[in-house]
């Protein structure tokens, strides 16, 4: 009974994400988790999940946010619209020069913060202004579109149907070996750590939690393939994801971050240089902010000036309700990706049932201060129990 | 009875699993000068907080009887109303305002919402006048020294209507000059009908001003001295500083192995951060042998720390000038990796700032100064980070539900077994224990005092800066004696005696 409690609390967020899906699923009548939407779901957020990612760095660090991703944005968006639209240059080329152009942007920022020690909120509020210029100049304030066919394929596309039924057979059999890897590479590092003889997890817990991973993976392939397949950009997040999260929990700089964020004093006495760690912060930062500006230009086939306003917005609340605390040091990448896929079906829900717009930004803005106030009142009690 | 202004009476303050204070009683009279004295640590500080009401009513046991009546406190302004006012070592003044608007900040001249200003200022010119200070009340802050800020302070006080003043340590920061004037004021306004509590680790400055001195050991009144009826010599005072039995407190070390020497400092100077030219360490050298545990005595603010932090790759101060050798070799260390490098490591006094990171698991902590250990190519190898934390917590004996659990959630002394066995996990020849056993219970104290003989007994050379005498008798080899940043003896362990120690250090300070 307390394990489960124990579990219970230690997952609120995934608890709270599915009653809210729940709830706009019975509100909207069930068209919420229609395939369609939910591809559509995919699409919408995707940029969301690759900035939250990034966000999460920086706010490990110490609580530090990067105001500057929507102007970073709409910078690289229209550089992406330059050199492909107007320039006629091969995507590969220009999508790399539009990566490379974020790191920059990410080692000028870094530069300031981390080693004149310049506060980010200061630093990238003034990149916040400095990159939307730019983009503005670049682009004239005119909107550059449309892409090339082949650009937007990248990342609209879908997984082919090879087989020609009625769904999407190969999307399927993709989530199902998904979940064969998964279930095999449990059984190997149980095996592992047996032969080892490192105390194991509970069998039934590892099984449980195994069979609800699996189930979800599979769930979610079905209903792709119900209508046109797993997207491409699912397959990018998944990669971005699974990286970052590999990069937080197992590497010896993944630690660092933590490291810095949970006392910097104690991080530097102990050898870690943290002027390094959080240059890296702020450079990875932009440079997924590169990364999710490509993803938007083909999701919108065009590059606009006011591309990408209150897309930091997006990412710090997805930290926030995502678990990160705002003092830097707490966070996983798992839960901020819970944290944007609770905004987007919280956007999408009211969207489907015609909120107005206002209400929604309101509402919005209700549910963050709720749940960063959830967060800090349960450690509270956590620290006088 | 009733003859004191002030009395406190069997006051008791628990800190989790300290006894700060115990059954402590303090009288003092109306109109005199009554000094509080004793080491480090020894509750004074707390005593004075219970006083001025940073630590509410409810949260001691005893009680506060001033000017006849019982007193509860909750907040400062409590005991502000009744005329009580605490001047900390560490001044309160806001440095971009200036001396008039800090003294009447919280106490602002006018009415209602309507600050006066002409009337501010006139008040603080008056005042200043008072205290003797040349300098217009439109002075910032940050313009004048330190002494000046002290009597800005005192003004400060006066203008509050103050009729108890109490100050902690007022003279530590001031040179000669200035000590003797604020000790000259001090005599004055007693003149004047004001009562002052006054606390200092400098006691030829209280033989100088104190009517009468409480002497607080270990939590406990230990006794008071009257300036007409008993002798206030320095040595008399010292004795009852620290006239305490050594009992067997302290693990016996079996046969001494010491060896060469491993560490070994040369005219090591280091300047203060912030005010270029003021020498922090000044002139300092040092040498720990193998398998020898050297203790550093010292008050607060001697620079003990901050010569271990200069030692340790250069993590405090400016132009440091002077030499280190590690086994002969003569090193240059720009940060803590490199210290780290050369097998050296810092274990520092404040645990919870500069030592461990409180919201993270045990296991965390304990690996992150040597993460190669439990890494390759920069991954980390979980399960062997799992198995070392569990080594050392079984080592230790460190009390906690597994190594998961949240550094912040365990007590001070399993902390601190943490933050011990973090910097042992790094494999260090040389280990610098910066008050280890600070504010940790006596039964904790003894496992670390047996850790660190062990340490030793392996060969590991080990410096202690530590505040309680008697652990450094207890537990060195050899005690280097530093005072106001230089290094001014230097004792045996067979010809080390607390007044000894004391006394070397009083003899130095530039005092009055």
């Amino acid at each position: 009974m307390d394990r489960a409690k124990e579990i219970l609390k230690r997952n609120t967020m995934l608890v709270a994400l599915l009653v809210i899906t729940l709830f706009f699923a019975f509100l909207t009548g069930g068209t919420l988790l229609v395939p369609r939407n939910v591809t559509n779901l995919i699409a919408q957020n995707g940029y969301v999940v690759v900035l939250a990612v990034g966000m999460l760095m920086c706010i490990l660090t110490g609580g530090n946010i990067d105001l500057s991703v929507g102007s970073v944005v709409a910078l690289v968006g229209a550089l992406a619209g330059t050199l492909i639209v107007n320039k006629g240059m091969n995507i590969w080329l220009a999508m790399v020069i539009c990566l490379v152009a974020g790191i920059l942007i990410g080692i000028w920022q870094g530069f300031w913060i981390a080693y004149i020690r310049i506060p980010a909120f200061i630093v990238t509020l003034a990149g916040m202004l400095l990159w939307r210029g730019v983009a503005l100049i670049i682009l004239d304030g005119l909107t550059i579109s449309p892409f090339p066919e082949n650009y937007l394929n990248l990342f609209n596309s879908y997984i082919p149907d090879i087989f020609e039924s009625n769904i999407n057979i190969l999307s399927v059999i993709i989530g199902f070996l998904v979940c064969v890897v998964y279930i095999i590479f449990q059984f190997i590092n149980r095996m592992k750590l047996r032969r080892k003889g490192y105390s194991l997890e509970n069998l039934i817990f590892t099984i449980v939690k195994t069979a609800i991973i699996c189930l979800a993976v599979m769930v979610l392939s079905y209903t792709l393939a119900k209508h046109e397949g797993i997207p491409a950009i699912l397959i990018l997040l998944a990669v971005v994801v699974f990286l970052y999260s590999y990069f937080t929990k197992k590497t010896v700089p993944g630690r660092y971050l933590y490291a810095v964020g949970g006392n910097e004093k104690a991080a530097k006495l102990s050898g870690i240089n943290t002027n390094k760690v959080l240059f890296f912060a702020y450079v990875n930062m932009a440079f997924l902010s590169a990364l999710a500006a490509l993803m938007c230009v083909a999701r919108f086939n065009s590059a606009a000036p006011t591309a990408g306003t209150n897309y930091e917005m997006d990412a710090i609340g997805s930290c926030y309700i995502g678990g990160a605390s705002a003092y830097g040091g707490i966070g996983s990448v798992a839960g901020v990706v819970i944290g944007a896929i609770f905004m987007g079906v919280l956007n999408n829900g009211m969207s489907i049932m015609g909120i107005d717009s206002n209400v929604q930004k309101a509402v919005k803005g209700l549910v963050l201060l709720a749940a960063v106030a959830f967060d800090v009142l349960s450690k509270k009690r956590g620290k006088i129990a | 009875m009733s003859g004191y202004m002030l009395e406190m009476k069997k006051i008791t303050k628990r800190f989790p699993g300290v006894k700060a204070l115990d059954n402590v009683n303090l009288q003092v009279e109306k109109g005199q000068i009554h000094a509080l004295v004793g080491e480090n640590g020894a509750g004074k500080s707390t005593l004075m907080n219970i006083l001025s009401g940073i630590y509410p009513y409810g949260d001691y046991e005893g009680t506060i009887i001033y000017q006849g009546e019982e007193c509860k406190f909750y907040e400062i302004s409590d005991s502000e109303k009744k005329g009580i006012v605490i001047i900390h070592q560490e001044l309160a003044l806001v440095p971009y305002m200036t001396i008039g608007e800090n003294m009447f900040l919280g106490n602002e001249q006018g009415e209602k919402y309507r600050i006066d200003w002409e009337e501010t200022y006139r008040r603080a010119d008056q005042l200043l006048e008072t205290v003797g200070l040349r300098e217009s009340s439109r002075t910032l802050i940050k313009d004048i020294g330190i002494g000046k800020q002290q009597l800005v302070e005192i003004a400060k006080a006066l203008a509050k209507n103050v009729k108890l003043l109490i100050l902690d340590e007022p003279t530590a920061s001031l040179n000669e000059a200035e000590a003797r004037k604020l000790l000259d004021l001090l005599l004055q306004l007693k003149q004047e009908g004001l009562t002052s509590i006054i606390i200092s680790h400098k006691l030829n400055e209280i033989s100088y001003v104190a009517d009468k001195i409480t002497i607080i050991r270990d939590g406990a009144t230990i006794e008071t001295l009257d300036k007409e009826k008993d002798d206030i010599h320095e040595d008399r005072i010292v004795r009852g500083m620290v006239g305490r039995a050594l009992t067997d407190r302290f693990p016996k070390r079996s046969g001494s192995n010491i060896g060469e020497v491993s560490l070994e400092i040369k005219n090591w100077t280091v300047y203060h951060p912030l005010y270029s030219g003021r020498k922090v360490v000044d002139d300092v050298s040092l040498r720990v042998h193998k398998g020898e545990v050297v203790g550093i005595a010292g008050l607060m603010g001697a620079g003990r720390t901050e010569l271990a932090l200069s030692i340790f790759g250069r993590n405090y101060g400016l132009n440091i000038s002077g030499s280190l050798y590690i086994n002969g070799e003569e090193v240059r260390l720009n940060n803590a990796r490199q210290a780290i490098e050369k097998r050296l490591a810092y274990i520092s006094e404040d645990r919870k700032g500069n030592g461990l990171i409180l919201s993270n698991p045990i296991r965390v902590n304990l690996t992150l100064a040597k993460m190669d250990k439990v890494s390759s190519h920069s991954i980390i190898d979980g399960n062997a980070e799992v198995i070392a934390a569990n080594e050392y917590i079984e080592k230790l004996r460190t009390k906690c539900t597994s190594i998961e659990q949240n550094v912040g959630n365990l007590s001070g002394g399993n902390q601190q077994k943490v933050l011990v066995s973090k910097w042992m996990f790094a494999d260090p020849e040389i280990m610098i224990l910066d008050e280890p056993t600070r504010g940790i219970d006596v039964g904790a104290k003894y496992e670390i005092y047996c850790i660190i003989n062990q340490l030793v007994a392996e060969g590991k050379s080990i410096l202690l800066i530590s505040s309680e005498l008697p652990e450094l008798i207890g537990m060195c080899d050899r005690i280097y004696i530093m005072n106001e940043g230089r290094m001014v003896g230097e004792v045996s362990k067979e010809e080390a005696t607390q007044e000894r120690i004391m006394g070397q250090i009083l003899k130095t300070s530039k005092g009055v």
